[in-house]
């Protein structure tokens, strides 16, 4: 088959699985007999990607605040206008770099063990096991892990906001002079309630994208152990490409319109 | 749901291509209740592709499947899974899922589909491992045993939830040869003790003979003899079905050809 053809053969099957994953994730539980919510494997999943991943997102986000506000330090500094690190560095973690970070770190550490996990289950036949005990294998592998991601990603997200925004304030405190506290002061006007708003949308979006692409190429893999290693490629590219374009449609959406 | 069926599975004019190339050509054959089948061939003659028919993983071009009088062919995927719900399947590489312990994988059946209280489920699972001949292990994971024992607890796992009909896709592959007369024995007794059918798709031949009533050798996607152990070892002895004898006494020659690759040898060696 042609690239192009294989590229949209591909996409609907990906659709068919956020459909899917729609179904047995909102309607299923009232709609379906018998077992639906998979309460364990939800926890766990909860678990890992929120609680797991928190003690290594506070540490990037303080490190990237540091970063951001030694940059503007550094420039706003040669026109006397360092009392503008403050909503510089607060206003850019929490529209762009909070949600984009605390996701591609996400995708890092979660979504490509979730490639892995499905894919390394799919050439073991174990999908298929599940198929032929007449269990579905998205309700009780994807809708998990699902709801594992768009719950802990704008969780996460608002962690790694604050403690960004701290590690700037850390730097204009050592370097401008201003107390964390004036920090606050100057920096609150310009932080919107929709900024917020707009912030965990976007970590939502993100965490759905993570969540979809990365168990698509788990649950595809093909030719055993190379496949296993080109799908977790493969989600974790795909998954940072659709972020960023998702975050320019957002932030286009929002900001610029 | 009603039991008046003689057959527990039928299998009428079954076709199925795969990019133009047919690998299951006019399959028909029934196996009655309480008997165990065996279907047996060379590498990539069908049989697994049959197999995954019949257990519904893939739908035929044409033709009808009847498991236990219903024709899955025509069921949606949910009345599909009421149907896996009656029978156990054993897979080659027993599928076990590696994240849980022994007795959780025997357990997820009973979980999923049966309202029962935990210790009932903790019972039947003891249950089913002694059947099997491995209780006092479930709190193992499956890293941590045999491919034999795997086998074992898969078989344990397929029959969980009681089945009428029992599916092992080459149960011995990989065993040796007294494990192999372990999973074959078992295989008999549980159908034996259960009041279960089953089909057995293998290559090997003296498990076959072991512990089928009815053999079925498929080969290139056709059905080339069918009939009880007995009928098959008077048809190879006859003479008049080479392929069969060639494939019981693993001979390297004969119909089936030695040599695989396509023609124009000579011509790709001195490069068009």
């Amino acid at each position: 088959m042609p690239p192009f053809q294989n590229f949209l053969a591909a996409f609907g099957q990906y659709t068919q699985l956020i459909i899917d994953t729609a179904y047995w994730t909102f309607v299923a539980p009232f709609r379906e007999k018998g077992k639906v919510f998979n309460g364990p494997a939800t926890a766990e999943q909860l678990n890992e990607v929120g609680v797991r991943s928190l003690f290594i997102v506070l540490l990037l986000m303080f490190l990237v605040g540091l970063v951001l506000a030694m940059q503007s330090a550094n420039e706003l500094s040669k026109f006397q206008t360092t009392n503008l690190i403050p909503p510089i560095v607060c206003a850019s973690i929490m529209r762009e770099l909070g949600p984009l970070v605390v996701s591609i770190i996400v995708v890092g550490r979660s979504g490509s063990a979730i490639a892995a996990e499905l894919g390394s289950m799919k050439i073991a036949e174990e999908i298929e096991a599940l198929r032929t005990m007449g269990i579905n294998p998205v309700r009780v592998l994807i809708v998990p892990r699902f709801i594992g991601m768009v719950v802990m990603v704008p969780i996460l997200t608002i962690f790694g906001i604050v403690v960004g925004c701290a590690g700037g304030a850390l730097i204009a405190w050592h370097t401008a002079h201003i107390p964390p506290d004036l920090f606050l002061t100057i920096a609150l006007p310009y932080m919107f309630l929709v900024d917020i708003a707009v912030a965990l949308l976007k970590s939502t979006v993100f965490g759905f994208l993570i969540a979809t692409i990365c168990c698509y190429f788990g649950f595809t893999v093909e030719g055993g152990a190379e496949g296993v290693g080109r799908a977790t490629t493969s989600s974790v590219v795909m998954s940072i490409i659709a972020i960023i374009i998702a975050d320019l449609i957002l932030t286009a959406f929002f900001f610029f319109g | 749901m009603s039991e008046d069926y003689e057959n527990i599975v039928e299998v009428k004019d079954m076709f199925r291509q795969f990019n133009g190339r047919p690998v299951l050509d006019g399959i028909s054959f029934n196996a009655p209740k309480g008997t165990i089948t065996v279907i047996m061939g060379g590498s990539g003659c069908g049989k697994s592709t049959l197999l995954r028919h019949i257990i519904g993983s893939l739908k035929p071009d044409s033709g009808e499947i009847r498991i236990m009088g219903k024709d899955i062919t025509t069921l949606s995927e949910s009345e599909m899974n009421g149907v896996r719900k009656r029978f156990g399947m054993l897979f080659q590489g027993s599928a076990l899922f590696n994240s849980m312990t022994i007795g959780e994988n025997v357990a997820i059946p009973l979980l999923e589909h049966g309202d029962l209280d935990a210790n009932i489920v903790d019972i039947v699972v003891k249950m089913k491992m002694e059947l099997v001949g491995l209780s006092g292990f479930e709190h193992l994971k499956p890293s941590e045993i045999s491919g034999g024992m795997k086998k074992r607890v898969a078989l344990a796992r397929a029959i969980a939830l009681d089945p009428k009909l029992l599916f092992c896709d080459e149960p011995t592959a990989g065993l040796d040869p007294i494990m192999t007369a372990v999973v074959d024995e078992l295989t008999k007794d549980l159908c034996q003790k259960m009041g279960m059918s089953a089909i057995v798709v293998t290559h090997d031949m003296a498990s076959a003979f072991r512990i089928a009533d009815i053999m079925i050798m498929l080969h290139k996607g056709k059905i080339v003899a069918m009939g009880s152990p007995d009928e098959i070892r008077a048809e190879m002895d006859n003479g008049k079905n080479p392929i069969l004898k060639q494939f019981i006494n693993g001979e390297a020659d004969g119909p089936i050809p030695f040599r695989q690759s396509s023609d124009g040898y000579l011509k790709s060696l001195m490069g068009n």
